[in-house]
């Protein structure tokens, strides 16, 4: 597979490794009643999707960026990818 | 028709052309007590148990392909119940006792054989940890052996001894251990569930779980709707899909796992073989392919096919271990989607809709499991109740903070 | 014996006659030419028996030329350069070449094992699966050590291979896969235009079926023209030419997998030259023109020596001037066949007949028989008739049953589109029935297949499908048009009717040649149920061999379809999986094997330590200093047991430049750190240092490590030696995505220090002869846990940490990593008079254990911070990562497994790591399982093994008694349960 990072060009997917759904970007607010539920969702439960799939990509041997990487599973063709760091998120800790 | 040497003489006689079909091809019928959806080894021994022991026949196991089609026809047969972990250790020693008498059950010939496991460590932290696994299995009655150097030199001189990056300082060695037959595993059960009564059905695919009022009612199929009174979903890579349609989100990621086979050679490879120091297990199956596989890729896939990065790494440390087959040449290599947990164990439960039950998150282990995986969900589907060696195997283990993590990797499926 | 090279014509071919090459088979010398395959050589020799079967042990010879070749497998070369397995029809001859043939015992023309054709009626397909069963016990005593000693065709190497292999990249615009008319007009096409091109090729000669045909293109005699070709192709600045190259899969993002066959047409690779060389070859567009494969039919007898596919007939007589038989009878469905009783012909072989099994045939076509040859329309062969060879043929002619006598027995059931490479992504294959086989009706992205591998089967089609591929592809790309382009060439003809099995006859007919199996198995099952093209496969084993079905996966789905009546493609459809030629394991592997398998990190002092005598251990990818033995130390536990002393009463260091070292800087440094830890950094003040615990989020332990912060917006971070990689990628995680909006930023320095630890109450004094002058060592200067940037060794900028692992009196000392060695040897120096000494990482460990610090056997990833007595140090007043699961039900009941001493109650028993503690007197049974001994070291201070352990409500239980049962290594010693730390609990000595 090959990764388009935003900063150094196609790649070879071994050049990266990859955590897995960018959900995780998506870190609960720890604070408030059911942050026990909804930390276990956050980290267990799974869209596990036969389709697109945005997910959490590292270019350790690169760049060292975070990069959010929209693949679709049943052909690993890659639609997009995007620096984490660039996203707007809902659920930040502060 | 019994399966045995008389009756293959006897068949030889009318040049084998008096041989019935193992399973029938039956159509579906409207409504079955349990419709188990998937067709693997793990939905057809679900069913050989529930109408074996539990005496439950109204049984139906959909597959959308051919029976076997999935991980149970991809993987590198290795049997074992090597494991550290007390909700792991009795579930695949079960299992383990299981395969010791599949033949006899099923009357097929699955070729079980017990040519041992060997793990090998290449570090004191390792051989502790080994050492510890050892133990935990000898605690629960299984066999286990820590062997030094010498003695893996022994058992297998052509190991590199000479020139290691990582030394072999010694192995854990299960002796019961071994391989199974992974394509006769899945047709033995099929004809044994299909002889008492279980309706095969191929070329049927669940495309979604019809329930009402939290209650399972049947699965829509390419074949049309099947009512049933409980619905198993024993699905591996493909869970996700079908428990979307009930509303459940599941600890579960589909990966894929290669494995591969060489050209037949000569058989030298008497046992299992596992390398401490990469990721790569070997055996020699009867005909004298080297079967042997490595890690998952590494990210979540559906596609049934791996890249060239794994399969480079497999064979580095296979020739980091035995540089002997450098020249024997890779003959096929494949994917197989593996239902890859959060804590790298199962689960066999109940689930929020009653009358629907889950079978999932075999990881790399699938095979090994399958006897007491279809023996502890037939039991689960017949009692209600989870059998005595699944235990820790439930869906809330994760929320009340009990995950089986043998690799202590935590909720990252990659790393298991 | 025949006379040397008997076969071989008087002229023509591409063997080069004034180079002959001598090679032994089963240790008979022969003579071939240049040009010669060892399948070539050994035809023009006049040996027709080259193998024997896999089940059966039957009699085999060539059926092809190529590397579909079934039957054809010898042993090539000798010893640890055995390669089993090796189609005779793909080795290039050279001079000194030893092959020998393979699965046969004494000898290959008396093979005792043929005897089991006489048991062949209780051996149908999957006999296995119905018996061998009972007794049990016999199934791994006796039955399956019968089954495995049969098993296998050739020997694997006897030893370690010696040969190099390599991996490499290649990336390029337009890679062509096939030099046949197809490709080498793609790859002309593409070229011209200015693409970048990659043309791999298989073989060794370029020009594909242009060397076995006797065709003409643009009025040159094809394999002329095909020279040309390659000419114009190497003088192209863009193109790359690659013979000997397979491609053999086709992986995700437009990379290609090729093997090139470096040096395996030498005897020996020369020195520095690889054998074989993996290619990952990244491709913006592929063109796969690999061309077609010829089916065989399926008759009774079909795999004696001397049945032949048509088209390798002609290969050996047009491309090697070899007549692979004195008499020729054809049999044929296509027109294409009939070239082969011309070429024959022309050759000077007899052709005793033409059999077609079609009831007419063009005009044309029937111009193509040879004078002399009797034509038998609506005919077939019933049965070969021979042993060892060929000797003739039983016919079912119009005219009644005859017998021909003959040496060969050419076949044709039409061609099969190669295309392999094009559904390895899933795509999918569709019938032609003009064809009578499947063509591909898709591809991966980025490739398209052209020529015959897409079902185009004349010469003038090849052509035209070729370039129009290479001109359209690199179009795409936006290279200059070159647009269409006539070739002029002839379109011959090539009609085929559907031939599958011809019924009758005695003797078993043959679908899969390799691995035996018969139609009758492919009849059987169909009867037993394995109905589906995969079960089919798997139950008979058809299509499992080396060669990979590429001759007899379409005529088993043919002769399943005919029996039940159904068309081809509803039987099924056939798959490959990768890869599409076997390819070597030792070329997958690379350079990565023995010492190179992974890289080997040394520590900055590797070498000054080596100079030393140290032992060294592999620490994951380090190699650190294990320990330092002195002369006259006679084991290993003698010298560390000297190195602790030493450190305990006077002074030593150790190398600790493997932790992992981050620079986190930023006016939000404190506060991501507070995240990240447990504990709180925020609050630390410049200049001093904090130990810190970081979970997962998932609430166990996931690393520990000191902190130091250097300027207020300024901490450096170190991690454990295991750790370092992780914890850098979740720090970056913690920052990027999780909080891009904290003003931080961080970077690994790692490789930048090198550090070491320098313990021991005379630590100090000893580092006053390193420090420059002004730098203030002294408690008051620098407290423990105290942090300051000096200078040492005049003038070298470093930074001193009062740390302590060991318990002691210590200091970290960091200075830049090229000075490490230099630092070591100065300490040395300094610390002479106070007897100083390196140690190691056992020391190291014996003196952690000493003190009861946890390192990675109690942070096995199952473990909390409570379980291992850091409970206090989880701060309530925050949130950091793991913190709301770690209150998770089970993470906080009592009775978990908590870090606690041990200690044996006989004095010098030895403790093991891994034991499980037992109540005294408890069964050993699982269910008295307690826990485990997680490290253990033999203290010399204290002068017995003492251990550190996880024990369910440890804490509670000290001065109580387990047992620590180990019984893989036959352990079983009772131990007091202590508290973890067995040295000045209070800290006293650290703070001297």
């Amino acid at each position: 597979m090959r990764i388009e990072c935003p900063y150094c060009g196609s790649r070879d997917s071994r050049e990266f490794t990859v955590l897995g759904d960018a959900r995780l970007a998506d870190r609960p607010d720890a604070a408030g009643p059911g942050a026990l539920g909804r930390f276990v969702a956050y980290l267990h439960e799974r869209d596990n999707p036969a389709g697109l799939h945005p997910e959490l990509w590292y270019h350790g041997a690169g760049c060292q960026s975070w990069l959010i990487v929209t693949r679709d599973t049943r052909t690993h063709r890659i639609q997009k990818v995007e620096a984490a760091r660039d996203l707007p998120r809902e659920g930040a800790l502060r | 028709m019994r399966y045995s040497a008389l009756s293959l003489a006897w068949n030889a006689l009318s040049g084998h052309t008096r041989w019935q079909p193992a399973w029938r091809d039956p159509a579906p019928k409207p409504y079955y007590d349990v419709v188990i959806c998937g067709g693997g080894g793990h939905g057809l021994a679900t069913a050989h148990y529930l109408a074996k022991v539990h005496g439950i026949t109204r049984v139906a196991v959909l597959e959308k392909s051919w029976i076997g089609s999935g991980n149970a026809g991809r993987n590198t047969t290795i049997i074992r119940s090597n494991y550290l972990l007390p909700e792991n250790v009795p579930f695949y020693e079960w299992s383990m006792k299981l395969w010791e008498g599949l033949e006899q059950d099923l009357n097929f010939n699955t070729m079980v054989s017990q040519r041992g496991v060997l793990n090998l460590y290449h570090s004191d932290a390792q051989r502790d940890a080994y050492a510890r696994r050892g133990n935990a299995m000898r605690l629960h009655g299984v066999d286990a052996e820590l062997i030094d150097r010498h003695a893996v030199r022994r058992m297998l001189p052509f190991l590199d001894f000479d020139n290691e990056r990582f030394p072999i300082q010694g192995g854990l060695l299960q002796r019961r251990g071994g391989t199974a037959r992974h394509d006769a595993v899945v047709w033995g059960y099929a004809r044994a569930a299909d002889s008492r009564g279980v309706d095969i059905i191929q070329n049927c695919e669940v495309t979604a779980i019809r329930s009402r009022n939290g209650r399972v009612e049947g699965v829509e199929t390419t074949r049309g709707f099947i009512g049933a009174d409980r619905v198993a979903l024993a699905l591996a890579g493909s869970t996700s899909l079908v428990a979307t349609s009930a509303g459940l989100r599941l600890p579960i990621e589909s990966h894929v796992l290669q494995a591969f086979v060489s050209e037949g050679i000569k058989p030298f490879i008497d046992t299992v073989v596992t390398f401490g120091a990469g990721h790569f297990y070997i055996s020699q199956s009867d005909k004298g392919g080297l079967v042997f596989g490595g890690d998952i890729d590494g990210f979540n896939s559906y596609a049934q096919r791996g890249g060239l990065p794994v399969i480079e790494d497999v064979c580095e440390a296979g020739m980091a271990l035995m540089p002997r087959i450098g020249r024997v040449r890779v003959l096929r290599t494949w994917g197989g989607v593996v239902d890859m947990s959060m804590d790298g164990s199962p689960i066999i439960d109940t689930t929020p809709v009653r009358g629907l039950y889950l079978n999932t998150g075999w990881n790399y282990g699938g095979f090994k499991a399958t006897p007491a995986s279809g023996w502890c969900f037939a039991h689960l589907i017949a009692t209600g109740e989870p059998h005595g060696t699944a235990r820790g195997f439930r869906l809330d283990r994760f929320a009340t903070g009990r995950p089986a993590d043998e690799k202590g990797v935590g909720a990252q499926p990659n790393l298991h | 014996m025949t006379r040397s090279q008997a076969f071989r014509l008087a002229a023509g071919g591409f063997v080069d006659r004034a180079r002959p090459l001598r090679f032994t088979f089963d240790g008979r010398p022969m003579t071939g030419y240049a040009g010669d395959t060892l399948a070539s050589a050994l035809l023009a020799n006049g040996v027709r028996l080259l193998g024997r079967s896999f089940k059966y042990h039957r009699p085999r010879g060539l059926l092809s030329a190529g590397p579909e070749e079934p039957n054809a497998l010898v042993e090539l070369r000798k010893g640890a350069r055995r390669e089993p397995n090796t189609k005779a029809t793909t080795v290039e001859l050279f001079d000194g070449l030893e092959a020998a043939s393979q699965n046969r015992w004494p000898s290959l023309r008396l093979d005792l094992l043929s005897l089991n054709s006489a048991l062949a009626p209780l051996l149908p397909a999957g006999f296995y699966y119905k018996t061998f069963m009972w007794p049990r016990a016999l199934w791994e005593r006796l039955y399956e050590p019968v089954i495995r000693r049969a098993a296998g065709l050739g020997r694997a190497a006897d030893g370690h291979d010696p040969d190099h292999y390599e991996q490499a990249y290649a990336f390029c615009d337009v890679l062509v896969v096939g030099a046949g008319p197809a490709g080498l007009a793609a790859a002309l096409a593409a070229g011209r235009a200015g693409a970048r091109v990659i043309l791999c090729e298989e073989d060794a000669r370029l020009g594909g079926r242009l060397l076995s045909e006797d065709l003409e293109i643009d009025g040159l005699p094809a394999h002329v023209w095909a020279e040309e070709a390659v000419r114009e192709l190497s003088g192209l600045a863009g193109v790359r030419i690659m013979p000997r190259t397979a491609v053999f899969g086709v992986f995700d993002g437009g990379t290609y997998g090729a093997l090139e066959r470096v040096t395996d047409h030498l005897p020996v690779p020369p020195a520095f030259a690889v054998r074989q060389r993996l290619w990952r070859i990244v491709a913006r567009r592929t063109i796969l023109a690999s061309g077609a494969i010829e089916r065989p039919v399926a008759f009774a007898g079909n795999d004696r020596p001397g049945v032949m596919l048509a088209g390798a007939v002609r290969t050996y007589l047009n491309r090697f001037a070899v007549a692979p038989g004195r008499r020729l009878v054809l049999f044929t469905s296509s027109d294409d066949g009939w070239r082969t009783a011309a070429a024959a012909a022309r050759a000077g072989m007899e052709v005793a007949a033409i059999v077609d099994a079609r009831a007419a045939v063009p005009p044309a076509v029937m111009a193509l028989a040879p004078r002399g040859a009797t034509v038998h329309l609506d005919a077939r062969v019933r049965e070969a008739l021979g042993g060892r060879a060929l000797a003739g043929v039983a016919l079912e002619a119009q005219t009644g049953r005859q017998r021909i006598a003959a040496d060969l027995l050419a076949v044709s059931g039409g061609w099969n589109p190669n295309f392999a490479l094009a559904s390895h992504h899933g795509a999918r294959a569709e019938w032609c029935p003009h064809l009578v086989g499947f063509a591909p009706s898709g591809a991966p992205d980025g490739m398209v297949v052209a020529g015959a591998a897409r079902g185009m089967l004349s010469l003038a089609r090849c052509l035209a499908d070729g370039w129009d591929a290479g001109a359209t592809g690199s179009e795409t790309l936006g290279f200059r048009p070159v647009g269409a382009r006539a070739f002029s060439a002839e379109d011959e003809p090539s009609g085929v009717s559907a031939l599958w099995h011809v019924k009758g006859g005695r003797a078993k007919a043959f679908v899969d040649l390799q691995n035996d199996v018969t139609v009758s198995d492919v009849l059987l099952a169909e009867r037993e149920g394995y109905r589906s093209a995969e079960h089919l496969k798997r139950y008979t084993t058809l299509g499992m061999a080396t060669d990979q079905g590429k001759t007899g996966n379409v005529l088993a789905l043919g002769i399943l379809a005919e029996t039940r009546g159904a068309p081809v493609p509803s039987v099924g459809i056939t798959r490959f999986r990768p890869p599409a030629v076997p390819v070597a394991i030792g070329a997958l592997a690379g350079r990565h094997r023995g010492r190179e398998f992974r890289p080997t990190r040394l520590t900055p002092t590797h070498a000054w330590a080596q100079s030393r005598g140290a032992v060294f251990v592999e620490a994951g990818p380090w190699l650190r200093a294990q320990y330092y033995p002195m002369p006259g130390e006679t084991d290993w536990l003698e010298t560390v047991g000297r190195e602790v002393l030493t450190v305990r009463r006077s002074v030593g260091f150790c190398d600790v430049s493997t932790l992992g070292k981050i620079d986190v800087q930023g006016p939000d440094a404190g506060l991501f750190l507070d995240r990240l830890y447990i504990n709180t950094f925020s609050t630390l003040p410049v200049g001093r240092a904090r130990y810190g615990i970081m979970l997962r989020e998932d609430g166990f332990v996931m690393d520990d490590g000191t902190t130091a912060r250097l300027a207020p917006d300024r901490y450096y971070v170190t991690t454990t030696t295991a750790n370092a990689v992780r914890v850098f990628q979740h720090m970056q995680f913690c920052h990027q995505v999780l909080w891009p909006d904290l003003d931080v930023q961080l970077v690994s320095v790692s490789d930048q220090w090198a550090k070491l630890s320098v313990a021991g109450p005379k630590a100090r004094e000893t580092l006053r002869g390193v420090v420059d002058a002004g730098s203030d060592l002294s408690s008051e200067a620098l407290p423990h846990m105290g942090v300051a940037e000096i200078s040492v060794m005049d003038g070298i900028a470093a930074r001193i940490f009062r740390l302590s692992f060991s318990g002691e009196l210590a200091f970290e000392v960091a200075v830049p990593a090229g000075y490490g060695a230099a630092l070591a040897a100065r300490l040395m120096q300094a610390g002479a008079a106070f007897g100083i000494t390196p140690y190691g990482t056992e020391a190291l460990g014996v003196m952690r254990i000493e003190k009861g610090h946890i390192g990675g056997n109690e942070i096995d990833g199952r473990t909390t911070a409570a379980d291992l007595g850091l409970a206090r140090m989880m701060s309530r007043k925050k949130d950091f990562i793991g913190r709301v699961l770690a209150e998770r039900p089970a993470l906080t009941a009592p009775g978990r497994m908590q870090l606690v001493g041990l200690r044996p109650l006989a004095a010098g028993a030895r403790l093991r790591a891994g034991a499980h503690f037992l109540a005294p007197g408890a069964p050993a049974h699982a269910g008295n399982d307690e826990g485990v001994m997680t490290s253990v070291a033999f203290s010399p201070l204290i002068g017995s093994w003492i251990g550190l352990g996880l024990l369910k409500s440890g804490p509670s239980r000290l001065g109580q008694r387990v047992r620590a049962y180990d019984p893989v290594r036959g352990g079983d010693v009772e131990v007091e349960v202590v508290q973890p730390c067995f040295l000045d609990p209070s800290g006293e000595r650290l703070h001297v």
